[in-house]
């Protein structure tokens, strides 16, 4: 599960789609789970008129969490010991959205990543980084 | 944000996993994962941010018997006083950053506190947006034995106006 470091090249990728057609209902659970409920997320009539968007849209922390999936997936269950991001663009019901990680570093056991999330559009809208233990 | 008492719980922690899309069974099947390298359910990497349910001031949720700025009759429930502007906002503007440290990861059992101090803030101009505003924080949480398990550092920006989608 875990990786090796001896099987790592620096540019290597892993990349994963982490939603098709994002749902406003799943905004609505990450609100739920998160306990973030402002309604920028969950209230169209609230976000459209008082705050003046074109429709709800996803916390930026539900999108870090769809990458962390990636990024456990790649690097195995309990290997992360850092991850980052800048939440670079909005994210909106219906967005289709991949993510990858490429290989920038290995040494003294840890695999330094660089994390970027797209939408359909190749849009960047989350852009960071992890750190991972590696055997 | 400051938590007192942040028990990390199994069922939350399912929870959360399904609302990221996350099937992996480390995060609900205790068989499968003792069979795991950590040999334990542990929570996904963005967990932490879930203990704004145990911070009893938390803005961002709507509190029994006080008013709430989400729609009902009316697009808000609150009267805004600076007209219009304020972008992106209608509280708390957005979350422009999030790190996490993890120092080990979080199971269920443990019970944490946070810790939370502000930060740098700084300006910017956007084309976007108008001005925006950063601000910084830092919230180191700890388990029962008092030993830091995750180092988080979030960066809120509040817009002039709200963000442009063109």
């Amino acid at each position: 599960m875990a990786l090796k470091a001896s099987d790592l090249k620096v540019g290597d990728t892993y990349s994963e789609c982490l939603v098709e057609d994002l749902k406003r209902t799943q905004i609505v659970q990450y609100a739920g789970a998160s306990g973030d409920y402002n309604p920028l997320h969950t209230d169209e009539v609230f976000t459209t008129k008082v705050a003046g968007y074109p429709s709800v849209f996803a916390h930026g922390m539900l999108t870090m969490g769809m990458t962390g999936r990636m990024l456990t997936d790649y690097v195995g269950d309990g290997r992360l010991t850092k991850y980052g991001v800048r939440f670079t663009n909005q994210v909106w019901p219906g967005d289709t959205l991949h993510s990858t990680a490429t290989v920038e570093e290995v040494a003294d056991g840890i695999v330094k990543l660089k994390v970027e999330t797209t939408n359909q559009d190749g849009t960047v809208v989350v852009s960071g980084y992890a750190e991972a233990r590696v055997d | 944000m400051a938590v007192k008492k942040f028990p990390v719980e199994a069922s939350h922690i399912m929870m959360f996993a399904r609302s990221v899309g996350d099937p992996n069974p480390i995060y609900y099947d205790e068989d499968y994962a003792k069979g795991t390298e950590p040999g334990t359910i542990i929570a996904p990497p963005t967990f932490a941010q879930a203990s704004a349910q145990f911070d009893p001031d938390y803005f961002l949720r709507p509190k029994i018997g006080e008013p709430w700025f989400g729609s009902g009759k009316e697009p808000t429930g609150i009267k805004r006083e600076s007209g219009g502007g304020g972008g992106g906002g209608g509280g708390g503007g957005l979350h422009a950053e999030q790190h996490f440290e993890y120092h080990r990861h979080l199971k269920p059992g443990d019970v944490l506190t946070g810790t939370t101090k502000p930060g740098k803030t700084w300006e910017k101009e956007s084309k976007r947006a108008g001005k925006l505003v950063f601000s910084e924080s830092v919230t180191e949480y700890r388990d029962q034995h008092g030993e830091l398990v995750i180092t988080a550092r979030g960066v809120g920006v509040r817009t002039e106006r709200p963000v442009d989608q063109k």
